[in-house]
């Protein structure tokens, strides 16, 4: 067998052990987060669940809405009795079994609440329609994320995901045709309630998490959890050390931001001091009595060789991407960012909130709102029920509408020239000029985002966002030099903004450059680069992108201003950047509507 | 479901001493958490309700009024005749679920009782069962602001108003908003902010004898989660009764013109806007002093409260990378020379 196919069947046969771990405790080990498209690889794996886990499998589609996956009104029942009827929701009725969530990275920030608060807390309590109560929900969650870069299953949902598997590299054809055994998971999840972890692999599972920078001590929960499902799997009373890296292999691994140190000292960077990685770990024994942890004791080589081998476990799950980022000397992100694309903020502010009601009949593209319109009709039943009917009777003078308040959000793209000897002064009046807009407008939940572009591209330095801890992060490492291209810059704004657009965001697109192109969309030096520039800057127009164009040149130039005028901007020459004269332009574009 | 005791948890002593301020003066203005995930903010905050000392309430009564103070505000209890039973409960912690509609939040006509019996009546949301105890929002910066809005507004007036399809109540609501949030999932506007009593930011502990005594915890609580609620029973009851102490005691503590000054100069050194802060800071020295069991407002009080009542309410510089608990702490050292 080739290394590669070794490689697979060993992916492979973590992912059905997670499978079946989840099968013992899912509550305990709060689910798997499967990272791979669909195919004849992740069905297999469905299969498993299907197999192994207790019902109900209950399947959460990914635009759910709150009533249907919380439970609410049963609209048809009450109207039909004339009493309230309530419907049970999906995660009610999934409670002893495992909720099945296809395409995770999409899932809305609603959703991602309602699970993670099931997940936390084993019940769900119910504020809705008119009804209050609390219902067990003891689920595990199958998360399947089908993300390609860097779309991700929102954070605070991976996070409570104990084991993280990734079937992306496994080649369709290549699982074994293994089948579960159902009965050692069921005799497993019998003797899970009487299995231990001793507090030496409890230690030995905190160190590794530090030493690979896992910071959630959630997940070191869940390790620990999922050592102890996996003891009862192998038939141990008490938990041993296969156990503990079997647990650091499927949770601690795949969520690792670095590589731990081998041997030497050193612990790499924090923020917090953090002790050196053979700093000795507490001492089995001091649990029962006085629990505050103070003193620093000694202990036995015996530990450091199993954190050493816990670490090693982990290692083998270590994505390769980590490495990669380790090695090119750049900061690796903490954990996936928040919630891929469908970000965090949009369920609360895009689409405009509902604003009350109105009494109208329901036009096309207007939404009948149900709960207002029987309460409409409530109080005249009595008057209207004439025959022994116990319908409710609901007249056109009841209907209400729901009304919206439209408020678009606007997007501002910073496009700024990186180029040239001016661009560390310029990145860093740029810099200062994206905090400015961004403090002054955050009151109102607009969003920036920054384009850089020097040599033969442009990057997207900052994805749309309001977050001013983020900006700061990625602001902070933004470097300057090279040729000027443009070109890439204004296309790469319009892509920004044509995305924006579909998002119902109204984008206003910044440039801050001295007009002086000299590199093509091809990436070649030359004169061309003018020529290319000017096309985009035309193309950016075509699609009625609102643009400012602010000229950096100390002395600004022609060329500077066509530019402008191709891109239909409003010019403003700003030798010195002013951050408070962009914020208040920057304002008034993007109040005068689009 | 169990809850992990308070006094279980490891470290996160700024929170702690925020949250025993909330229960001894629930006037301090609410708690604002912010924090990375898994760092305990729920657990800390869900963990008071099997702390907090029991309290009387009117039997029958839907705002849990107290037998003993003026109930002519509420709807319910003006509606009894004659002398109220008393019952003592315990004192609620409601957690406001994330997609809770504005109605179950506010209160509004009671469908069933209209549908069914043709009457219009008023049932009570989650304003009216926070009434007198705390009300806990998770990611409230995730909130619609129109809910945040409100909530700080019934919690600065201590009143429930709802005038909506013809229904007219006017209801107490008492509670103590506690927040909690990631700020990396977006802000809170600087006007909310400003209406927080007091704010901090949790971080993950870094060394490892904490991060291991803290995974023990838990794994053992979510075990046997009896066993360990019964080993932690009498730290809990201690810090029960130092919570009802410093309750009763809150009022003999004295605040000395000179510590009301020294207030006033570190808000000046600062810069905070409105005169929020200095009340804030005030009192919650206050009610750290009664917590301690002490009867007068020193220096040490104000200092130890100074950053949890004023770090959010520093003008922001948006080109300033220092943090605003440094800031805090620059001036503190400025006004309170060692």
């Amino acid at each position: 067998m080739t290394a590669d196919a070794l490689e697979a069947e060993a992916r492979w046969c973590d992912a059905v052990t997670a499978i079946e771990l989840l099968g013992v405790g899912p509550t305990q080990v709060g689910g798997v987060l499967v990272r791979g498209w669909p195919g004849p690889v992740r069905d297999r794996l469905l299969d498993w669940v299907r197999m192994v886990c207790l019902p109900p499998l209950v399947k959460v589609p990914v635009h759910i809405t709150d009533d249907r996956l919380l439970g609410g009104l049963a609209l048809a029942a009450t109207l039909e009795t004339g009493r309230v009827v309530l419907e049970r929701g999906v995660l009610a009725q999934a409670d002893g079994g495992v909720v099945l969530v296809p395409m995770a990275e999409r899932l809305e920030a609603n959703v991602v609440g309602h699970l993670c608060a099931a997940l936390d807390r084993h019940e769900l309590s119910l504020e809705r329609d008119g009804f209050t109560g609390v219902t067990p929900c003891r689920i595990g969650v199958v998360a399947l994320d089908e993300g390609i870069d860097d779309e991700r299953a929102a954070s605070a949902l991976a996070d409570r995901l104990g084991l993280h598997v990734d079937l992306q590299p496994l080649p369709p054809r290549s699982t074994p045709p293994l089948l579960p055994d159902v009965d050692k998971v069921r005799a497993a999840r019998a003797r899970l309630e009487s299995t231990s972890v001793p507090d030496s692999l409890v230690t030995a599972l905190c160190e590794a998490a530090v030493q690979l920078g896992v910071d959630s001590l959630r997940a070191t929960v869940l390790a620990v959890a999922v050592a102890r499902a996996h003891a009862a799997l192998c038939g141990r009373a008490i938990a041993n050390d296969d156990d503990a890296a079997m647990a650091a292999r499927l949770v601690l691994g795949p969520r690792a931001t670095r590589f731990p140190e081998t041997e030497q000292a050193p612990a790499p960077p924090e923020p917090s001091d953090e002790p050196a990685p053979e700093q000795p770990p507490l001492p089995e024994d001091r649990a029962d009595d006085q629990p505050p942890p103070d003193g620093d004791p000694d202990e036995g080589d015996l530990d450091a060789a199993l954190t050493e081998l816990v670490i090693a476990a982990a290692r083998s799950a270590i994505p390769d991407g980590v490495l990669d980022l380790v090695t090119a000397g750049r900061s690796v992100q903490r954990g996936p960012r928040s919630a891929g694309r469908s970000g965090a903020l949009k369920a609360s502010t895009s689409g405009g909130r509902p604003s009350g009601t109105r009494a109208a009949v329901p036009q096309p593209g207007e939404r009948l709102n149900v709960i207002e319109t029987l309460r409409a009709a409530a109080p005249w039943q009595r008057l209207r029920r004439r025959a022994a009917s116990s319908r409710v009777e609901v007249r056109r003078d009841d209907l209400r509408v729901t009304r919206f308040a439209q408020r678009t959000e606007s997007l501002v793209i910073f496009c700024v020239d990186a180029s040239g000897s001016a661009a560390l002064q310029r990145l860093a009046e740029a810099k200062g000029a994206v905090e400015q807009v961004l403090g002054d407008c955050y009151v109102r939940r607009d969003h920036v985002a920054l384009i850089a572009f020097r040599g033969t591209h442009a990057d997207l330095l900052l994805p749309p966002t309001r977050s001013l801890v983020r900006v700061r992060r990625c602001l902070a490492d933004l470097a300057g030099g090279g040729a000027t291209p443009i070109a890439a810059g204004v296309d790469a704004a319009l892509a920004l903004a044509l995305e924006a657009r579909k998002r119902g965001r109204s984008p206003l697109v910044v440039m801050m450059t001295d007009g002086r192109a000299n590199v093509g969309r091809d990436g070649t030096r030359g004169p061309a680069g003018q020529g290319d520039a000017l096309a985009s800057a035309r193309s950016l127009r075509a699609h009625q992108v609102r643009s400012l164009f602010i000229d950096t040149a100390p002395r600004p130039r022609p060329q500077a201003r066509e530019l402008a005028r191709e891109m239909g901007a409003t010019y403003l020459p700003l030798p010195h950047l002013d951050p408070r004269v962009v914020s208040s332009q920057v304002q008034a574009l993007t109040q005068a509507g689009p | 479901m169990a809850l992990f005791p308070f006094s279980a948890i490891v470290g996160q002593d700024e929170l702690k001493l925020a949250l025993e301020i909330a229960v001894v003066d629930p006037g301090v203005g609410g708690v604002l958490v912010f924090g990375d995930r898994g760092t305990g903010k729920s657990t800390a905050v869900r963990a008071l309700a099997g702390l907090l000392p029991k309290m009387k309430v009117v039997v029958g009564c839907e705002y849990q009024c107290d037998p003993t103070s003026d109930r002519a505000q509420c709807p319910s209890c003006r509606a009894m005749t004659g002398t109220p039973q008393v019952a003592e409960v315990s004192v609620p912690v409601v957690d406001l679920p994330l997609g809770a509609t504005e109605d179950r939040v506010v209160g509004a006509l009671d469908l069933e009782a209209a549908l069914t019996r043709g009457e219009r009546s008023f049932s009570p949301g989650l304003l009216a069962r926070a009434n007198r105890g705390f009300l806990y929002i998770d990611e409230v910066n995730l909130l619609p602001d129109h809910v945040v809005d409100l909530l700080l507004d019934v919690a600065a007036s201590g009143e429930n108003v709802v005038e909506r399809e013809g229904i007219s109540v006017r209801h107490p609501a008492r509670f103590v908003l506690i927040g909690s949030g990631n700020p990396e999932e977006g802000e809170l506007r600087p006007q909310l902010l400003d209406r927080f009593g007091l704010s901090l930011e949790v971080r993950t502990p870094g060394d490892l004898p904490t991060r291991v005594e803290v995974v023990k915890r838990r794994a053992a609580f979510e075990r046997e989660s009896g066993a360990f609620l019964e080993k932690w029973a009498s730290a809990e009851t201690a810090l029960t009764t130092k919570l009802e102490d410093g309750r009763r005691r809150l009022r003999e503590v004295q605040v000395p013109d000179a510590a009301i000054e020294r207030a006033a100069t570190l808000c000046i050194a600062l810069g905070t806007d409105g005169l929020r802060g200095e009340l804030t800071l005030v009192r919650a020295a206050r009610a750290a002093a009664a917590l301690e069991g002490e009867l007068q407002v020193t220096d040490r009080h104000l200092a130890r409260v100074a950053p949890l009542a004023l770090r959010h309410r520093l003008r922001r510089n948006v080109l300033d990378e220092v943090g605003s608990t440094v800031r805090v702490e620059r001036a503190m050292a400025e006004v309170f020379p060692p």
